[in-house]
């Protein structure tokens, strides 16, 4: 029997919206469907290096630094008070035995969930593969996404 | 949490054996049925001691 396809647009770079992403993701996974995370616009933070640099021209160089990645450094959407919001979630998320955003990055790949990047965002920011963590799995465009999502029953924008 | 970790323990099962899945979190009452459902396990029932969800499944694929 066929897996069920699960797509996942991740435009958000947000924490609690990106952690709604993951626990959806990794729970479909473990209920053996096929789940492939596009990550786009904001979302591709969650899969940055922590870079201080990065960026082919002036203007990119300002917006990467001015947006630095890394999965443990997203805002929060509501209540991000300077960065004390996220701290004070990541103590909660702790207490509660919930995964951080990079265990659940490691636990996704573990189940075989696919982590995608949007080629336009990523050409437009300026970025290079090195730019990104090793769990990328690979580049694809709108089209790729659009195929997937044909093929599934579920297709989620979060 | 506990349904990826149940999916992981299942994996290591073999055919027959049943799982006791012990977590606070009630969401189990309904994700545990949901899971059996979708991945063809028996779905043996959950009881609740104490403000815990005692939760038995058992592997039979």
């Amino acid at each position: 029997m066929a897996k069920e396809k699960f797509n996942i647009i991740v435009f958000s770079g947000d924490l609690d919206k990106v952690l709604a992403a993951f626990i959806l993701a990794t729970t479909a996974a473990s209920m053996n469907m096929d789940v492939k995370m596009f990550f786009t616009f904001w979302g591709l933070n969650v899969l940055r290096k922590k870079k201080l640099t990065s960026g082919k021209n002036a203007l990119q160089k300002m917006m990467n630094f001015m947006n630095k990645g890394g999965a443990d450094r997203l805002p929060l959407s509501k209540f991000n008070m300077m960065g004390m919001g996220p701290a004070m979630m990541k103590i909660m998320m702790k207490k509660s035995k919930v995964p951080s955003i990079k265990e659940f990055i490691k636990t996704a790949k573990g189940l075989g969930v696919k982590m995608i990047a949007c080629t336009t965002t990523f050409g437009f920011m300026g970025f290079d593969k090195s730019d990104f963590i090793e769990e990328l799995d690979e580049m694809a465009g709108a089209a790729s996404f659009l195929g997937e999502a044909l093929e599934g029953k579920v297709s989620y924008f979060i | 949490m506990p349904i990826i970790k149940t999916a992981e323990k299942v994996k290591e099962m073999q055919i027959g054996q049943i799982l006791e899945v012990t977590a606070n979190d009630e969401g189990i009452k309904t994700d545990m049925p949901a899971w059996c459902k979708a991945t063809g396990q028996e779905y043996l029932g959950t009881e609740e001691k104490d403000g815990e969800y005692h939760s038995f499944l058992k592997r039979i694929k």
